[in-house]
């Protein structure tokens, strides 16, 4: 294990901004920390580096409890959101920085700044003063001087949060080759659920000071463990039924619901897969008009209103898409295979649900 | 005629519209005017008239009157005072600024408005504040004659009077110099490694220089130019406690007036130079702002 948090909580003031939250980080892993804004991880982070002090539990780096080190005992590499490189020092100062506080020779410092430089591509920018660079280069500078004096973890704040979409997307390759060729453990926190699917070997789901799931991409994606990571990771349809005779209602739309009362509410999620269309008005029971298309690449994704006025959204590949002969304003019939039935924001899921045949025919002729 | 009606509107808005500009172009002029004549008068012709009255008996004369011994002891008690106090206002002043711009404590409001006092108490109640302190009668006035140690009426009163009159220089203009950097220049200096006094020697500094070396222009110019603290503090011993300021003044007094006029010119020449000081000063510092900001906002340029 390269790090391990066991119970950690941190309050500031009568805030709680991380509650006890426990996870463990494997030797060479690229683990990102992904939720909202005010979720805690930026201060799970710190609280790693050591710029911050949990109110409670323990924190260990390669077996050592670190509690009680301070920032600079700690051996770590940190890379801060806005990088925070020394303005008043150029490239080659701001990168030897830490091998000349921890008294390096100068010649080797000067033979781990070349290399650095090397790796990162900023040949050549050793003189230029961070004024003088690029977005993405201060970026490369800041996480070659969070690497140089060898750490053994690599931290990084919202890495491609001061960047512009365009070069966003090739940080995050070049760092995921970064981290392939060094295979340093690194911890990024971002807010971008995609950036975090994209880059990270596992996800780690804050919310509120609560540590909500944490998993492969794959997995956090395909089995949400509550109703707030499944509507962070990727795009989930929502609706509020009431129930009436074992069927929960939201206008035509209906869903087995056994085991509830007349007249309680209940809500249901859906992903944008589980929305089964047809051109053909008669093959699926409800009716609907496809409203706008929006091109996602390979995927688009389909706004549907029902007569009722609810909007569903569905995906589809392009080649489905042309072949149901779809354009906006089409009259399609559609279907809702698989739901969950949700409960509060914070507790576990249910498992997904699949309407049966008989029940959607037998609604479907009804209405 | 249709488009006669709005012909004649639109020329009524546009000469309205032109009598505006030109309302507010005279007033404009009036206000600049005002403000340079109001310089001139009471700012540039007393500055041109001290050199001219230094003169007036001719060079040689205006130098014979700096270097008479009376004078000449107080041209260097004034550096002397200016030599202990500004240096020891730069440590105080990095020491406040720091603990106010980089913590969260307790009455830190209340230590910014201490800071702020010297400018807004009289210097005169200052001086007092010390002779109460320090003086014969004073709270430590019997043990300061038992241990046979001489404050005021004495050198290190006056010096004691200009650093309480110019503490506030220094922090004044380091505080938001290190409000507007933050803090994360320093936490990142700390992850490489760096303790509190290479975070500060490498990082705090250099960043704060500009700043720095205003506030020390300033604080230098009022330890030199400080009057009324000193006045009450100094005792005017000839020779001895006279600082220039108050040099100035008894030579004055005495009806040497070409003699008055040459220390002064000698502390005008301090504003002056302070002047030009400060202004290269802000012209530099606005520039690597400008580039600081730069650097603060994403170029798309990878």
């Amino acid at each position: 294990m390269s790090i391990e948090l066991r119970n950690v909580t941190k309050q500031f003031g009568d805030v709680v901004a991380v509650n006890n939250v426990s996870f463990s980080v494997k030797d060479g892993e690229l683990i990102g920390l992904l939720g909202p804004s005010g979720g805690g991880k930026t201060t799970v982070l710190r609280m790693i580096a050591g710029l911050e002090v949990p109110t409670a539990g323990e924190i260990f780096i390669r077996g050592q409890r670190v509690n009680d080190l301070s920032v600079q005992q700690r051996n770590i590499g940190f890379v801060f959101q806005h990088y925070a490189l020394f303005k008043n020092m150029n490239v080659f100062k701001n990168i030897a920085f830490g091998l000349k506080i921890k008294k390096w020779k100068r010649a080797d410092i000067e033979a781990r700044v070349a290399e650095l430089l090397k790796l990162f591509g900023l040949d050549g920018l050793e003189k230029r003063y961070p004024h003088q660079l690029s977005g993405g280069q201060r970026q490369r500078v800041a996480i070659a001087r969070a690497l140089a004096p060898k750490p053994s973890v690599l931290l990084l704040d919202e890495p491609f949060g001061a960047v512009d979409a365009k070069i966003r997307q090739e940080l995050r390759e070049w760092l995921v080759h970064l981290h392939t060729d060094l295979n340093v453990t690194t911890i990024f926190v971002t807010h971008d659920q995609e950036e975090a699917m994209e880059v990270s070997n596992r996800i780690v789901i804050f919310s509120r000071g609560y540590m909500e799931q944490i998993g492969p991409p794959r997995e956090v994606y395909e089995q949400p463990l509550n109703e707030f990571v499944a509507r962070f990771i990727g795009v989930m349809n929502v609706l509020e039924l009431v129930v009436h005779n074992g069927v929960g209602q939201a206008g035509e739309l209906a869903f087995p619901a056994t085991g509830y009362v007349d007249g309680e509410k209940i809500r249901v999620g859906f992903r944008p897969f589980a929305v089964q269309i047809s051109s053909e008005l008669n093959e699926h029971p409800y009716q609907a008009t496809l409203n706008h298309t929006f091109f996602l690449g390979v995927m688009l994704r389909v706004e549907l209103e029902l007569a009722s006025g609810l909007i569903l959204r569905a995906r589809m590949t392009k080649e489905e898409y042309a072949r149901r002969a779809l354009y906006d304003g089409r009259k399609v019939s559609l279907n809702i295979r698989n739901y969950t039935i949700l409960s509060q924001e914070h507790a576990p899921l249910a498992p997904e649900l699949t309407v049966p045949d008989k029940f959607t025919m037998n609604l479907g002729e009804g209405i | 005629m249709a488009g006669g009606v709005p012909t004649r509107i639109d020329r009524q808005a546009l000469r309205k519209s032109q009598r505006g500009t030109e309302e507010s172009t005279f007033f404009k002029w009036l206000l600049i005017t005002i403000s340079l004549l109001f310089c001139a008068v009471f700012l540039l012709l007393p500055l041109i008239n001290v050199f001219a009255q230094a003169l007036l008996k001719g060079w040689q004369y205006c130098w014979d009157s700096l270097v008479h011994p009376d004078s000449w002891a107080a041209i260097k008690l004034t550096l002397l005072v200016a030599g202990i106090s500004v240096p020891l206002n730069v440590v105080f002043g990095l020491v406040a600024s720091w603990a106010i711009t980089k913590f969260e404590f307790r009455g830190k409001s209340l230590l910014v408005t201490l800071i702020d006092l010297p400018f807004s108490v009289s210097p005169v109640v200052a001086g007092l504040l010390f002779v109460i302190l320090f003086g014969l009668q004073g709270f430590f006035g019997e043990w300061l004659v038992e241990h046979d140690l001489k404050i005021i009426f004495a050198v290190p009163g006056i010096v004691l009077a200009t650093v309480f009159i110019t503490f506030p220089f220094v922090a004044r203009e380091l505080i938001p110099v290190m409000q507007a950097t933050g803090t994360e220049q320093e936490q990142a200096a700390l992850t490489l490694g760096a303790n509190g006094w290479q975070t500060f020697w490498y990082v705090t500094l250099p960043s704060v220089k500009w700043g720095l070396i205003y506030g020390v222009i300033l604080c230098n110019a009022r330890a030199m130019g400080e009057f009324g603290a000193v006045s009450v503090v100094s005792g005017h011993i000839t020779g001895q406690t006279d600082t220039m300021p108050l040099r100035v003044e008894k030579l004055y007094n005495e009806y040497n007036g070409p003699a008055a006029f040459a220390v002064a010119s000698l502390l005008a020449l301090l504003a002056v130079l302070t002047l030009v000081l400060k202004t290269i000063l802000e012209w530099k510092a606005q520039r690597e702002d400008k580039r600081a900001q730069r650097v603060n906002e994403p170029k798309s340029a990878a």
